[in-house]
């Protein structure tokens, strides 16, 4: 396997792009990619969406978004692993760079979610449940990890505060990212105080509905080192694992064994461990599934994910920041493009291009991509060399 | 929306409980599969699931998808059913402010949805208070 690396991200403000088409927000993010990497071509494309037929009602989007680059008869993939699909596309590109297969491959995802009501916007995102034996019977998700919480809440004691600190420290952080559809700050009192959506999860606890779209070009490093004299940004490990995907037939509904497996085996690729990250860019969907995330990938002990978010741990001037984008929660969740933005964010982070959100210096850092109730995870690290 | 014939397929399910029982290590599915994921055993043996069941975790959906605003704020919740595995559904004829981790509840034949243009009714489970 060859060494990747990404040379070149883009992305727009995410927000209700009501001015603009699935294809001009994806084709925008690309070309700002292409042009930073100062590439001529690329050799393949992938792309990560959720649901282009749901939300917008077109599918078949390999060949209609690799058409809008004007690069020729190029292979266009579209990979679908629900809220992951921007993280496995950007998988797929590196496995195409790594593997010999393609020298200059271009990574993108992309979701447009408004365009569509919020009744149906809600049903397309339950599809990424079981269809059969969840959807069914009317659960959404914002109830699905209303009662992974609610499982976390009695038997570790979490607390309603706790869990709105991470709304919080993500707020704060988003309002420092020109890019974020929602960058105001808010209170722990406003998070608990907004109207509930499903119990105990509130209107602030949940990621919004968002239009956007990201993208990343990967190439060998040897041939980006050929170019440039760096720093370069370095994938120095891939993973990804599943679970079930009904919540009720998992073993533990209060654990996310597969971000633990997929972290597990990223570690042992990349021989680091947790306490090496200098930052990580985690799927906060909801404010629970922050407080998940970051016992499953070792930063905090289990059940202790809202007593170290509380501490300050996770907050930007902390000892492990996580999500100084502002997550899902802040910058916005257009389900197919967020596993590629959080690429963007460590890529700018790496390269100290961050400003007032700059984690200080950052070298080593994870992206982790989640699907469903956790039934799929892509985890990535990259580091600065 | 789903199908129609997607509802007469899972009738075995929704009105009867069949499930499979696993012939090497007698782990439980529902709905049936063709794999045991804990032995990877393939033959099983049809089961019908008990009917009462304890609540592990649940939620109040305040809104709804498409379909279901109409009902909405309903409770849904993850039950263990008795010496057997767990199931989610909705609970119904409680007052889902009280309803509460723990609380015994057993199922019922109720009308899940409307599906389609046609309109068509899927029946299905919901849970009940045991008492």
């Amino acid at each position: 396997m060859r060494e990747v690396a990404v040379i070149g991200v883009g992305m727009n403000k995410w927000g209700e792009l009501w001015e603009k088409s699935h294809r001009t927000i994806w084709t925008e993010a690309a070309l700002k990619a292409i042009d930073e990497a100062k590439v001529d071509r690329v050799d393949a494309m992938v792309v990560g969406c959720m649901s282009g037929g749901l939300f917008v009602g077109q599918e078949h989007l390999g060949a209609l978004l690799a058409e809008q680059l004007g690069m020729g008869p190029i292979p266009g993939t579209r990979v679908e692993s629900a809220c992951a699909s921007g993280g496995l596309a950007f998988r797929q590109a590196y496995l195409a760079v790594a593997s010999g297969m393609h020298d200059i491959v271009l990574a993108t995802g992309v979701e447009k979610m408004t365009d569509v009501d919020g009744g149906a916007a809600t049903f397309a995102l339950s599809t990424a449940a079981d269809q059969e034996y969840e959807g069914f019977h009317g659960v959404t998700f914002p109830g699905l990890y209303a009662m992974m919480a609610r499982v976390h809440m009695q038997r570790y004691g979490t607390t309603r505060e706790q869990l709105a600190q991470v709304a919080v420290k993500n707020h704060a952080h988003g309002s420092l990212n020109p890019n974020a559809q929602f960058p105001m700050k808010v209170t722990a009192q406003q998070v608990m105080s907004s109207a509930m959506v499903a119990d105990p999860m509130r209107l602030l606890d949940c990621s919004p509905v968002t239009d956007g779209a990201a993208a990343a070009v990967l190439v060998p490093l040897e041939w980006a080192r050929k170019r440039s004299s760096g720093p370069f940004i370095r994938v120095a490990a891939s993973a990804h694992a599943t679970d079930t995907i009904a919540l009720h037939d998992r073993e533990d509904m209060a654990f996310l064994g597969s971000t633990a497996k997929a972290a597990e085996q990223a570690y042992k690729q990349a021989h680091i461990g947790p306490s090496d990250l200098s930052f990580c860019e985690a799927h906060d969907c909801f404010t629970i599934s922050e407080v998940m995330v970051i016992e499953a990938l070792g930063i905090a002990e289990r059940g202790q994910g809202g007593k170290l978010t509380a501490s300050g741990y996770t907050a930007l001037d902390g000892k492990i920041p996580v999500n100084p984008s502002g997550g899902l929660k802040s910058k916005g969740h257009p389900v197919g493009a967020t596993g590629v933005a959080q690429v963007f964010e460590v890529v700018e982070q790496l390269r100290g291009a961050c400003g007032a959100r700059q984690v200080k210096n950052a070298r080593w850092a994870l992206t982790q991509n989640m699907g469903g109730t956790g039934a799929s995870t892509v985890i990535h690290l990259f580091e600065r060399v | 929306m789903i199908g129609l014939a997607r509802h007469w397929r899972e009738i075995p399910q929704r009105y009867r409980y069949e499930a499979a029982r696993c012939d090497k290590c007698s782990a439980v599915y529902f709905p049936p599969r063709l794999v045991c994921s804990k032995c990877r055993g393939r033959e099983f043996t049809k089961t019908v699931l008990p009917q009462t069941g304890k609540v592990e975790t649940f939620t109040v959906i305040r809104v709804a998808p498409t379909g279901f605003t109409d009902e909405a704020p309903y409770a849904v919740a993850v039950v263990k059913l008795d010496d057997s595995i767990r199931v989610m559904a909705q609970v119904v004829d409680c007052e889902v402010e009280k309803l509460a981790i723990g609380d015994r509840v057993r199922l019922e034949f109720r009308k899940v949805q409307q599906d389609g243009e046609a309109g068509a009714i899927c029946y299905g489970y919901k849970f009940v208070p045991e008492a």
